[in-house]
């Protein structure tokens, strides 16, 4: 064999070997129905230990020993920057190793009807009583059947009220702006939150999925693109500290970071109305620590530690025993965490838009693109 | 002459070979091939509602590949970053060529220098592009200080500003590929040029450039292919008002749930890559005979 050949073999090797590979990922799963488990309320959790998949920053970082000295169990942190990140892992097929997951409502309506979600145990969870009466109709999981809310919150404008006068009180003040102020707006980058303003603008819901509505969106957007400084879902607020930004499109929570560094910057939502986003704790199918898992759930609906979250990251917890405990004070510096339930429900809930959701990336790229 | 003797050294040879090169072949083949072999394959299926795949036959993605939209993003792409290539290489030869003339012990010096940004990372200069570059940033202060202008300009989320990212960030790789080929070149054919009544232009026209042709066609390659991948410096530096290729196929794999897509994207950036690398390869071997004659 001329060694030129012996290449020429190994590369069909090679090719083989890929093919094989390649045929054995075409193998096709299929998703049971979501069951119930049979939890044992008496389980030894001691023996059982807890990995869950948190965004950074998004609980104490004593937690694992709050945990630990609960329940006698051990916990383990995984973090992820993003929804999309976190389904990629449960949704790869497989034991992905995560018991409980931290993702937004629609992300875990999306989970659900994959059939990876465990149904959350009213018997262990008895916390899950914390929960404010509107917590319990959200749209993404009436009755919190496999999905139990963390956060809950909304999008609007973010803006420096040493800068902008009058007020914002419209979507159309940041869509089209008095030329004072082009230039120093941004926009959230973020699909569903990216298209956000031109749908309340126009009336229209935010998850819509006609084609017309969606048209005459887009329009609007590539319209208002002109006067934007950049789309920005990070670090906007720091913009506005800075002055580059004037106005911007924000979740109340981050806006909450740049009043924690300039008492100019100011909260609002639009007339229009807005978003209810919702981030949830969910439980996986594939969890071998199940009673563990749930006992988990149930410690961050304790009201301490719920308030942690409004204390230090300052987003509003549906927990209602954990919002009397947030300090007075606090609720002076960051009104938006003043806001009640009924008020917050007033928000329209995102949704999963299953097969239609291309159409919010289509229409996202032709935005950006334009 | 027989070639019965020969034949156990050869078979010893194809041992050694098969010994030495085996664990790089199936390093290729675990890491490379199939990878590849699997975008590949993604490209013909269609995306599953949760992420991955779902194995159903079609090319619909290639058609939707060729729409306008994904048009203009690959023109606007090429643009910036030929652009910035462009910028990169009139840069980045006179730099090159004077370190090549440089004495020895200061070349290696000058070399280090080049190179040293990159050990810082990535993220992190590009950062510093946005400190530069924004309406309270340092050059923006310094045309205001000088009285050059009243208003600060608005350099940052701008076209220019990702030219500027991608130009700083790739410039080390066009520097050396064209150090590499002037600095090798044979000082003699330099002389007998001068010799022989050229002038200093027209030796380094007629002379010196197009024997440094190949290591001008590797930079522009090194500089061109990243550039146009890059999804980081059109999102910092440009605020995210400019799509380029890179974010396109990015977002598909990690927001837009569509892997089959990005796969086809992904292989339409392989195929026009693989087409400049035929390109490169094609110059190299003219301008290497043509040197050796």
């Amino acid at each position: 064999m001329t060694p030129r050949n012996s290449a020429r073999r190994a590369l069909w090797g090679i090719g083989a070997l890929s093919l094989a590979t390649v045929l054995a990922a075409c193998g096709g799963d299929d998703s049971s129905a979501p069951e119930a488990s049979d939890l044992d309320p008496d389980a030894d959790l001691s023996t059982q230990s807890v990995t869950i998949s948190n965004w950074a920053g998004y609980m104490a970082e004593d937690i694992g020993d709050q945990f630990a000295d609960a329940t006698g169990s051990s916990l383990t942190v995984a973090e992820h920057a993003t929804n999309e990140e976190i389904m990629a892992k449960l949704t790869a097929g497989g034991d992905s190793g995560i018991d409980v997951a931290f993702v937004s409502g629609q992300y875990a309506q999306a989970l659900n009807e994959a059939g990876l979600l465990e149904p959350i145990s009213d018997e262990l969870v008895p916390n899950l009583s914390n929960l404010y009466p509107q917590a319990e109709e959200l749209s993404h999981d009436e009755g919190n059947v496999f999905s139990v809310p963390y956060t809950w919150g909304t999008t609007g404008i973010c803006y420096r009220s040493d800068l902008v006068d009058p007020a914002p009180t419209s979507w159309n003040d940041i869509l089209e702006p008095d030329p004072e102020y082009a230039g120093k707006i941004t926009m959230l980058s973020t699909e569903r939150w990216l298209a956000l303003p031109a749908q309340k603008a126009l009336g229209y819901s935010v998850n819509t999925t006609d084609d017309d509505e969606l048209a005459e969106i887009q329009e609007k957007l590539i319209a208002a693109k002109e006067h934007l400084l950049g789309y920005d879902d990070t670090t906007f607020y720091e913009k506005l500290v800075s002055g580059e930004a004037v106005m911007t499109e924000a979740w109340d929570g981050w806006c909450g970071y740049g009043m924690a560094e300039n008492p100019d910057i100011k909260f609002t939502v639009p007339e229009e109305g807005s978003d209810l986003w919702v981030d949830t704790m969910v439980v996986l199918k594939d969890s071998e620590n199940k009673e563990a898992a749930m006992a988990f759930v149930n410690m961050m609906l304790e009201p301490e530690t719920h308030a942690w979250v409004t204390e230090n990251v300052y987003y509003n917890v549906p927990n209602e025993p954990a919002g009397e405990l947030v300090p007075a004070e606090l609720k002076e510096q960051f009104p938006q965490l003043d806001v009640t339930p009924d008020e917050l429900a007033e928000g329209e809930s995102l949704i999963d838009l299953g097969e239609d959701s291309t159409k919010y990336t289509e229409l996202t790229t032709e935005v950006t693109a334009s | 002459m027989t070639s019965t003797p020969a034949r156990p050294r050869d078979r010893h040879r194809l041992l050694e070979k098969v010994v030495f090169l085996a664990p790089g072949l199936l390093f290729t083949a675990v890491f490379v091939a199939v990878p590849v072999l699997l975008v590949l394959s993604y490209t013909v299926f269609d995306r599953g509602r949760f992420g991955g795949v779902v194995y159903e036959f079609g090319l619909d993605n290639f058609t939707r590949a060729l729409e306008p939209t994904y048009r203009k993003v690959l023109v606007s792409s090429i643009w910036i970053a030929g652009l910035a290539t462009l910028i990169a290489l009139l840069l980045g030869y006179p730099v090159a060529y004077a370190i090549a003339r440089l004495p020895a012990r200061w070349r290696n010096v000058l070399l280090v220098l080049v190179v040293v940004p990159f050990w810082t990372n990535f993220l992190i200069r590009t950062y510093a592009w946005i400190m530069l570059l924004n309406t309270q940033g340092i050059v923006n202060d310094a045309l205001i200080g000088f009285g050059i202008v009243d208003e600060p300009l608005t350099l940052l989320y701008t076209r220019g500003a990702v030219v500027t990212g991608l130009v700083y960030a790739y410039l080390p790789l066009m520097i050396l590929p064209i150090y590499a080929s002037v600095a090798r070149l044979d000082v003699e054919l330099r002389e007998a040029s001068a010799n022989l009544g050229a002038t200093r232009f027209a030796t380094f026209m007629r002379v010196t450039l197009p024997l440094s042709l190949p290591g001008v066609v590797t930079g522009c390659i090194f500089v061109f292919v990243p550039s146009l991948g890059n999804f980081v410096v059109p999102e910092l530096l440009g605020g995210g008002k400019s799509v380029m290729v890179g974010n396109l196929i990015r977002d598909q794999f990690l927001k837009a749930r569509d892997w089959p897509f990005g796969a086809t994207l992904a292989l339409c950036m392989v195929v026009f890559l693989i087409a400049l690398f035929a390109i490169q390869s094609v110059v190299s071997r003219r301008f290497a005979v043509e040197g050796d004659r």
